[in-house]
């Protein structure tokens, strides 16, 4: 409840503030987006599993946030930016599916 | 770190749907903790989308990529200047032969102006004369008639008419007949009325000198009178025709 209350009070900030992302951060957001994404979604199962632990998932929000984001920073250095971003897409990806295919076995039982 | 990574406990407690409709209405600590990191990530969801809505095309793109799109912009414009260049060209050559075939049809209009007048199947004209034989008795010889058109030519004449109704051309014939002449197969009756054009003068004193064309009517017993004029005009045409034997020689 308090959830959902959480996402709709963030995409109406996004909407009203409108703020401009500085120029730093431009390659990053996307990434990080992703990232938070896929602990979303993995957290989302982890409480369907009965496993759920909020430690754990702030934990896990904020170091796949990081993490996404020093790849990519990494790969902007040696050059392989578009190419390790393309990979961290796709990694956080197929784990978002697998995720949803868990959520969705548990809520539907299919 | 990531709880997906644990694994789910044995005992099978609650389903999942029944821990979710009873997390719903009741909060807790863990929710709200939850409920600001989703928010946090529907904020920045909503910022990049905005971003992406609004960026052009080449903000958001690296170094590499920007050189990449460079170097294509670049070879697609220098293939754009091959192409200008060749359609330039193209259309260069066509305008010339353009303007080549404009002139050479200009040049045998003007030919084809000259010779038709000469050839008779243009009307004509221009100063001349007007000749009138009278021949009262019939007694005038074809030949002095010929003689006066050979006069006529020689001095030379560009277009000649019989009494208005035959146009004399290279080719034309003339014969003895009861009636008069037949000029080209046309019975002309005096008086003769022979509109010549050139130049006045010359063509006029061709007709009159001693013992020539007008003496020798004379003798015929006929009358011949010149009258010069600015303007006479030629006006029976004839339809060319194609000559059977006599063939124009290539390239000249």
């Amino acid at each position: 409840m308090i959830a959902i209350l959480g996402l709709i009070g963030g995409v109406v900030l996004g909407l009203v503030l409108s703020p401009d992302v500085p120029l730093a951060m431009e390659p990053y957001l996307p990434i990080a987006v992703v990232a938070a994404l896929d602990a979303v979604f993995g957290a989302f199962r982890a409480f369907l599993d009965g496993i759920f632990d909020d430690k754990v998932f702030v934990i896990s929000f904020i170091s796949n946030v990081l993490i996404a984001a020093v790849i990519v920073f990494l790969g902007d250095k040696l050059g392989v930016g578009a190419q390790l971003s393309t990979g961290v897409v796709v990694v956080l990806g197929i784990r978002i599916f697998s995720n949803v295919a868990a959520i969705r076995r548990h809520l539907f039982h299919a | 770190m990531n709880p997906t990574d644990a694994t789910p406990p044995a005992s099978s407690p609650p389903s999942g749907m029944a821990r979710l409709r009873r997390s719903f209405f009741s909060p807790s600590r863990g929710q709200a903790v939850v409920a600001v990191l989703v928010g946090l990530l529907a904020f920045a969801a909503v910022t990049q989308a905005r971003l992406t809505g609004k960026d052009d095309t080449y903000a958001g793109l690296r170094q590499a990529e920007l050189i990449q799109a460079l170097n294509g912009l670049q070879s697609a414009s220098r293939k754009a200047e091959r192409d200008i260049s060749q359609l330039e060209a193209t259309r260069d050559r066509l305008r010339s032969s353009t303007q080549r075939r404009t002139t050479a049809l200009e040049q045998a209009r003007k030919e084809l102006r000259t010779l038709g007048v000469l050839a008779g199947t243009l009307p004509a004209t221009g100063p001349g004369i007007r000749v009138t034989v009278q021949d009262p008795k019939g007694d005038l010889s074809l030949n002095h008639l010929l003689d006066g058109v050979e006069e006529l030519r020689n001095a030379g004449v560009e277009a000649i008419e019989f009494n208005d109704r035959v146009r004399v051309i290279a080719q034309t014939s003339f014969e003895d007949d009861p009636d008069g002449v037949r000029v080209d197969g046309v019975v002309l009756r005096p008086p003769y009325v022979i509109d010549a054009i050139g130049d006045p003068d010359t063509l006029a004193g061709a007709l009159t000198f001693q013992e020539g064309f007008a003496d020798d009517v004379k003798l015929d017993s006929g009358s011949v009178s010149v009258k010069k004029e600015d303007r006479i005009k030629v006006t029976v045409t004839r339809t060319p025709s194609k000559p059977r034997y006599a063939q124009p020689v290539p390239g000249q």
